[in-house]
């Protein structure tokens, strides 16, 4: 695996990743790296394989070849230690946030402690409820998910997720079907704990404004491959037309819409 | 057609290996899951106190049911006095290990296949192993070893139930002296019997839950039934097969016993 300018190898390397189903190549080669401590985002459409790519990323999915390496070893197999390593050192936060609906908040974001750590049952309820103080969620601690608002279960996933002090976090589509100001307060919160807990963060989304706001680096994944990857600037000034029409699509549609004509009806 | 006959019974052999090496993943996770206390007493709760008036209602028509026929046809040979033990040995034997096992199945398998094949299909299965907790110790274990428990309670409550609802057909409506009727059950029923119906009962405990356990956790699976569609045929076939396997266990098992 070649290392990222500087020396320091990448927390996470992709190098050819390929994943088909029935036959379609829905990642056809992606290359990318991950720099430890920056929050990178991959953009791309919908349908183009983002929530695939990280999918591969968790050990969720299981790759047709390429290679993925975490700290520069690869990761490789179910049973390897290293892939154990990285789970340990990860999380990840799903698109539907992926709660368990029969447990409490306390007790969902309680669950990875309880049951992957020897701590006390004490320990696993103070580190459980800062967790929840940190994502402002402790009142709502004896409240099942279903009865809360699709905002707060984003949190509450997010505390989840951070409970085990993890050094990676994944974010699948995190505010794919929310409004303008929720998707702001999702990257903001995103953008905070990851400053105020310095773990590395991936997140996949279609976002275009907010990740180029708030991200370190960023990615376009199309066409199964990574078409760019450098900083959210290098992303606005690049001449490529693919992340222009991406970059702009808010003003293409502005154009579209003006350019359609009402058809002129006559009420003789 | 003899390849798509052989394509289903390949299919068919493929299946079974596979529910036997999950519900054997299943047996092994079970010293290693954590903290399963609660998730025992929870799945104790569903499988028992919950099923519970099911159980009673059926047990007890079941009884009345077995108490009028069997008057009868007994009355016709002058054998009334038998009554309690056609009643009594029915039911330990036969009727309550397969009644209450397939009442379970209708109740609590089909609920625990909806709510697998949900947990399947909301990505919560796949979100426990990314968090690295083992999903059958955490999710199949406790359920299984609760119907360890609850299938023979189950039976149990059953036959005693029955056995009321025989007496009381067949001396309160019919007219059997009622010292006759429980002095037959008293004289029929052995330790053999019962332990034929609790032997019964843990079989198909464990046969039925890790079947709807199977299906729930693998709702989806099927490239045609996606979402709620996947979560319902799981259910179906959760139940159909199920009920199935309990009566050719049923069979099996008395053909040792008999």
């Amino acid at each position: 695996m070649s290392e990222a300018p500087g020396g320091d190898v990448p927390l996470i390397t992709v190098r050819g990743l390929v994943k088909s189903f029935d036959g379609r190549a829905v990642l056809d080669g992606v290359d990318f790296s991950v720099p430890r401590g920056a929050l990178v985002t991959v953009l791309g459409p919908s349908g183009t394989g983002k929530s695939v790519f990280l999918k591969c990323l968790a050990g969720i999915l299981k790759p047709d070849s390429g290679e993925l390496a975490f700290e520069g070893r690869p990761l490789s197999g179910e049973r390897c230690p290293v892939r154990e390593e990285f789970r340990k050192r990860c999380s990840f936060l799903f698109q539907g946030n992926a709660l368990l609906d029969s447990l409490t908040a306390l007790e969902n974001v309680s669950l990875p402690l309880e049951q992957t750590t020897f701590l006390s049952p004490a320990e696993i309820r103070a580190r459980s409820l800062e967790a929840l103080r940190q994502l402002e969620m402790e009142d709502f601690r004896d409240q099942h998910p279903s009865r809360l608002s699709g905002g707060m279960q984003k949190r509450l996933a997010l505390a989840r997720a951070i409970v085990t002090r993890p050094e990676i976090v994944l974010f699948d589509e995190p505010t794919a079907g929310l409004d303008p100001l929720r998707r702001n307060a999702v990257f903001s919160m995103i953008v905070k704990y990851q400053r105020h807990l310095g773990f590395t963060a991936l997140v996949v989304t279609h976002d275009v404004a907010e990740a180029l706001v708030a991200s370190d680096r960023v990615a376009l994944l199309e066409g199964g491959r990574i078409r760019f990857e450098g900083t959210p600037d290098g992303f606005r000034q690049s001449p490529d037309p693919v992340l222009t029409a991406f970059r702009d699509s808010s003003h293409s549609l502005a154009e579209e819409i003006a350019s359609i004509r009402t058809p002129q009806t006559s009420l003789a | 057609m003899l390849s798509a006959l052989g394509r289903r019974s390949l299919a068919f052999v493929s299946g079974i290996g596979d529910y036997a090496l999950f519900t054997g993943r299943s047996f092994r996770a079970i010293p290693q899951a954590r903290r399963p206390a609660r998730r025992i007493l929870r799945a104790l709760y569903e499988q028992g106190a919950v099923c519970l008036p099911v159980i009673l209602i059926v047990g007890l028509f079941t009884g009345l049911v077995l108490g009028l026929q069997g008057y009868h046809v007994l009355s016709r040979f002058g054998s009334e006095g038998l009554l309690g033990s056609l009643v009594s040995l029915s039911l330990v034997r036969e009727m309550a290990p397969v009644l209450a096992a397939l009442m379970l199945v209708g109740q609590a398998g089909s609920a625990l296949a909806a709510e697998l094949g949900m947990q399947r299909n909301t990505e919560q299965i796949v979100a426990l192993e990314t968090m690295g907790v083992g999903s059958h110790g955490y999710l199949v274990s406790p359920r299984i070893l609760a119907s360890l428990v609850s299938f023979p309670l189950q039976a149990s409550l059953f036959t005693v139930v029955g056995l009321w609802g025989g007496a009381l057909s067949g001396s309160l409506l019919l007219g059997v002296d009622s010292g006759l009727y429980w002095s037959a059950v008293d004289r029929s029923v052995g330790a053999v019997d019962i332990r034929e119906c609790l032997v019964k009962s843990l079989i198909f405990g464990l046969i039925s839950i890790s079947i709807c356990a199977y299906q729930g956790f693998h709702a989806g699976r099927s490239r045609t039934a996606t979402g709620a569609r996947a979560v319902s045929a799981a259910t179906t076939r959760a139940v159909v097969l199920s009920s199935i396997s309990i009566l050719v266990a049923d069979y099996v098992v008395s053909s040792f016993y008999v």
